[in-house]
């Protein structure tokens, strides 16, 4: 088992024919994704490297049946292709496209909740998501992840969704699904998203959890694990001896209320029953020891 | 991700002022020369506003009331190079004097959990925000307005209604705080501060101070925005790693760190800090890891003098070992550095990485085969 994504999952990549996204697209279909179509309004009837080309999500799901999309469109192009994706009836499309302006999220997600609100958007700006074994969508490394569980990964932060990836795979422990949330200002899946699918997945056993400074995200996060989950956790907050950065002015403060800090971010997490290191190592290495327990 | 850009006070009403929102006229001046100049063009009296990116201006002396063109020349002079909280006065803003009978706040920003831009208002403004939020909350009138609507006539009604304004205020502070949200909105800003949004005598609602940080992200569609990419404040090291296109921030330790993405760029500062070292800097080369990368990453680091040795942190995803070997070897014989190196080289195909690398390792370049032994190799070079 899994969680949002496995072998039945049908991918269509949305800029399939831009570089990035054939890269990737065909790393993900290498790994065993079904790479079942891509879109480009103006390069629709041809195909990338057998993969065929629609115009649009809704052309591609009518001839694939794809249900999910994976989108590698530049930024200016992202607000279109979320909706695009959502009009032609896709649940679950993976953001990967990096600076998107906020607004524009703040827009889609708003939208999506109110219009097309069986739609999971994961993402902007995030690495995508994994199901060792079965399904990877975006740009992660497939062989660094050990298929298999007891393991589910939730990570706000790229580069440390590998280290956390592979931290596991160094001691041998298998990862049901690794999801990288993505560290924008609206993220399309939260934290919470994501453990409540982990709580209710059988095959999961216990979570990692990576965090970074800013927002109250991770805060969020505790709360619900110590109101909501069984299962263990460990995680680890990257920026713990960070200075504070370019402050939001006074408003950006007060919306914050004083959360935010690695440390406040801890305590939280220490306090719903996390265990907390204070490094990725330290992380895999409690996670370890959340296994050896099981 | 690219930096917020700050815009100072003079910017930020001229972006208002855009939008159709009220503001004083006034004029920039980078002397005091130009500063008289504007004083008898605007006709005194006249403010004298220091444009800095921090808060505290008034009480650090960098906002003086002019009655005269003599007020004006003396407060010029006292103002300009000014060190307000490390920033040094450059410009100011000569501005028309208002008559003030009440003061107000009012914002705009992002409310990241409720996923909804947020909306306030108080009646007590021209003081800190924080203040009032912490001592008397129920002072300070929030609206939660959903992107995907709008804010709409009668929400900002019952907004504006709830601050508890000066009746007098109200009609015009519904038509402002609208124009805000536009402001906001379409021009893509992470925030619009107004404090103090001020009542005169006369009974107008105007504008007296304005803070706007923008969504550097938002470029493509904001031609203008570029005008204000100059006047960010950036240290040297700062500026020359905008230079070359890094994600750059500068700190006051002895260990450089170069790492491949932010969350491990950030987890390597707070590495070397846990194992007792200071690091130099934060500096995150991004996924791709390719010699011209690393060349101008180990440059910027290099022409620090603070820098006694350089912790690279790479983590190979989707970058494969061979490529990240190949880079590191590219950029030293393309920069001639200075400070010892420490690697540390993991994820796909390090053992290849590691084994390119070998015939160049040296007293000058090192490897570890973890993050905290790398970390603390490096924190022991920079203090030996």
């Amino acid at each position: 088992m899994s969680i949002f994504v496995n072998s039945d999952t049908k991918v269509v990549y949305q800029g399939l024919t831009g570089s990035q996204g054939r890269y990737y697209g065909m790393l993900n279909r290498d790994y065993g994704t079904n790479v079942v179509a891509g879109t480009n309004p103006r390069k629709a009837g041809t195909d990338v490297e057998g993969v065929p080309v629609f115009a649009n999500c809704t052309e591609a799901v009518a001839a694939t049946g794809a249900n999910a999309s994976c989108i590698f469109i530049p930024a200016p192009g992202v607000f279109t292709a979320v909706m695009d994706a959502a009009e032609a009836g896709i649940e679950f499309v993976a953001c990967i496209t990096e600076g998107v302006p906020a607004h524009d999220e703040a827009r889609f997600f708003n939208m999506l909740k109110r219009d097309y609100p069986h739609v999971r958007l994961l993402g902007p700006n995030c690495p995508g998501i994994i199901t060792p074994g079965e399904c990877n969508i975006g740009i992660t490394a497939g062989h660094i992840a050990k298929p298999g569980g007891p393991v589910g990964i939730v990570s706000r932060s790229g580069t440390l969704t590998y280290q956390a990836l592979y931290e596991l795979q160094q001691k041998d422990i298998g990862v049901t699904t690794c999801v990288g949330i993505g560290g924008d200002p609206v993220p399309g899946t939260s934290f919470i998203d994501c453990l409540e699918a982990f709580e209710a997945d059988p095959d999961t056993k216990a979570v990692m959890m990576i965090g970074e400074i800013g927002g109250s995200a991770e805060e969020e996060a505790a709360a619900f694990i110590k109101d909501n989950m069984s299962k263990p956790v460990s995680s680890y907050i990257a920026g713990v001896t960070a200075p504070p950065g370019k402050k939001m002015g006074h408003a950006g403060a007060i919306v914050s209320g004083g959360k935010g800090t690695a440390a406040a971010k801890m305590d939280a997490l220490r306090d719903a029953g996390v265990r907390v290191g204070l490094n990725p190592t330290e992380a895999g290495e409690l996670m370890a020891e959340i296994v050896a327990e099981l | 991700m690219l930096p917020a850009v700050d815009l100072f006070e003079y910017q930020g009403k001229q972006f208002f002022k855009g939008y159709g929102m009220p503001v004083s006229d006034g004029e920039v001046a980078f002397s005091v020369d130009e500063a008289v100049a504007a004083a008898e063009r605007l006709g005194t009296p006249v403010m004298v506003k220091a444009q800095v990116h921090t808060g505290g201006r008034g009480k650090a002396g960098g906002v003086k009331f002019a009655a005269s063109v003599d007020d004006v020349q003396n407060h010029a002079s006292n103002i300009l190079g000014l060190d307000i909280n490390g920033h040094i006065v450059r410009r100011l803003w000569i501005e028309k004097a208002s008559d003030i009978s009440e003061e107000y706040y009012a914002s705009f920003t992002l409310d990241r959990s409720a996923k909804k831009h947020l909306g306030m208002l108080s009646a007590e403004g021209g003081v800190e925000i924080e203040t009032v939020a912490a001592e008397n909350p129920d002072a300070i009138s929030k609206v939660l307005v959903d992107p995907a609507e709008g804010l709409t006539e009668e929400a900002a009604r019952a907004w504006v209604e709830g601050a508890n304004l000066n009746p007098a205020a109200t009609d015009q502070a519904v038509e402002i705080m609208r124009k805000l949200y536009v402001a906001y909105t379409e021009g893509d800003a992470d925030l619009v501060e107004i404090n103090p949004l001020i009542l005169t005598p006369e009974g107008r609602v105007h504008v007296l101070d304005a803070k706007v940080t923008l969504d550097a992200n938002a470029v493509f569609r904001h031609d203008d925005y570029t005008q204000y990419d100059e006047t960010q404040p950036r240290d040297e090291r700062e500026e020359a790693a905008h230079a070359k296109g890094l994600q750059y921030v500068g700190l006051a330790g002895s260990v450089g760190v170069i790492a491949n993405g932010a969350g491990l760029a950030m987890s390597t500062v707070d590495v070397v800090n846990q194992v007792g070292g200071k690091p130099a800097n934060f500096l995150d080369i991004g996924g791709g890891a390719n010699a011209q990368v690393m060349a101008n990453a180990l440059e910027v680091i290099n022409n620090d003098p603070d820098v006694r040795a350089i912790f690279i942190n790479i983590f190979g995803g989707i970058t494969r070992g061979e490529e990240v070997a190949n880079g590191i070897i590219g950029a030293l014989d393309a920069v001639d550095i200075e400070a010892p190196i420490v690697l540390r080289l993991d994820g796909t195909n390090a053992a290849e990485g590691r084994e390119i690398l070998a015939p160049h390792l040296n007293e000058k370049l090192v490897m570890e085969p973890t993050m905290l032994d790398a970390a603390r190799r490096a924190v022991a070079m920079a203090a030996a």
